[in-house]
């Protein structure tokens, strides 16, 4: 797709708008609507139009399959870990407001923690799905 | 009360008009058997469901439904359409009368369904009259956010997301199996006898 000059200016002036929203619907979730499954879709997306207009590689270069692997568990585990901090402070599973000493406060805290793990595991899932079907394509183009 | 029924008579105009696009859509994804035009219009539908949704003031499902029906499985299902192939199957023109029948019943049965279920934004709905009240009453104290769908969503029931997180990671996990992880292998340095115009990398 190297000719495609208005496309490949534009991406690269649209890339950073997408990842910062995606940034902003991620943490500012708990005022405005959006949370980590929408903000984990949009931060994927920035990197399929990389990947659309300078190739699997590139991308490839910059998030690794094998981090998008990890990054999908990591993002559970770190919801299952806030479940079992508030076990450890006394609380039921997942009881946010152990966290802090202020009840409300502990509750957010909570929320954007395991907003923050939703965010990780459904980019990277997303990602990772991404790899799977254009990897083989790339595969089957390279024909051998 | 003049101004309250312009504003019903509009939404309702908008209702209608989206619906039948939206029934126009559904039909033409049934009837085309070109699967790339089928992708893009499940992309399109995606999206006049995500507006409709902005319609009944639920933002945080018609985000999604954009971001994920309209963006992340078009890519996936042009992904898929790019490994197999561009037209549908057709098995057959024989036409299966009993499928028909089923499908006549079932659809007769969900559409009398329908009739019990009470009106949109009915006050007295079961919806709102359980739950509902305790959520929106008490969860700006309780929880100290003001977004009622993401204190139910993380904190109410924290359980349940926790639930659809692992949901994702097991179908990332199934489709890993499936098709491999996808990493683009680091081939040789290409000579100039074996990718002269350097096609192997796109």
């Amino acid at each position: 797709m190297n000719q495609y000059i208005v496309l490949r200016v534009v991406s690269r002036l649209l890339i950073p708008v997408i990842l910062i929203f995606a940034l902003y619907v991620q943490f500012h979730g708990e005022y405005s609507p959006g949370g980590g499954f929408q903000a984990g879709i949009m931060f994927t997306a920035a990197f399929v139009v990389y990947s659309l207009l300078f190739g699997l590689e590139e991308v490839q270069r910059a998030f690794p399959p094998v981090a998008a692997h990890v990054l999908s568990a990591g993002g559970a585990l770190l919801y299952i870990a806030v479940g079992y901090a508030t076990m450890l402070l006394g609380g039921n599973f997942l009881e946010y407001k152990v966290l802090l000493p202020n009840d409300q406060a502990g509750e957010t805290f909570g929320i954007i923690v395991i907003e923050l793990g939703v965010g990780i595991t459904v980019a990277a899932v997303a990602l990772s799905l991404y790899y799977s079907f254009a990897g083989r394509f790339v595969d089957r183009e390279a024909g051998d | 009360m003049a101004v309250g029924r312009r504003r019903w008579v509009i939404e309702a105009l908008i209702d209608i008009v989206l619906l039948t696009l939206l029934a126009t859509v559904g039909i033409g994804i049934v009837v085309i058997r070109n699967l790339l035009a089928v992708t893009m219009l499940s992309g399109i539908y995606s999206l006049i469901v995500a507006v409709l949704f902005v319609l009944m003031d639920a933002v945080d499902v018609a985000l999604t439904e954009a971001a994920v029906g309209a963006g992340i499985m078009v890519i996936l299902m042009l992904g898929t359409i790019a490994l197999t192939t561009r037209e549908e199957r057709v098995h057959g023109t024989g036409h299966n009368l009993l499928a028909f029948v089923v499908v006549l019943i079932t659809g007769a049965a969900l559409i009398y369904a329908t009739l019990d279920m009470p009106g949109f934004g009915d006050p007295e709905a079961p919806a709102h009259t359980h739950l509902s009240p305790r959520f929106t009453q008490d969860s700006p104290e309780e929880i100290g956010i003001p977004n009622m769908v993401t204190s139910v969503l993380a904190s109410y029931r924290g359980i349940d997301t926790l639930g659809e997180v692992i949901v994702i990671f097991a179908a990332a996990v199934g489709v890993l199996l499936v098709l491999g992880g996808g990493a683009v292998r680091r081939r040789r340095p290409p000579t100039d006898a074996d990718d002269p115009a350097g096609e192997g990398r796109r």
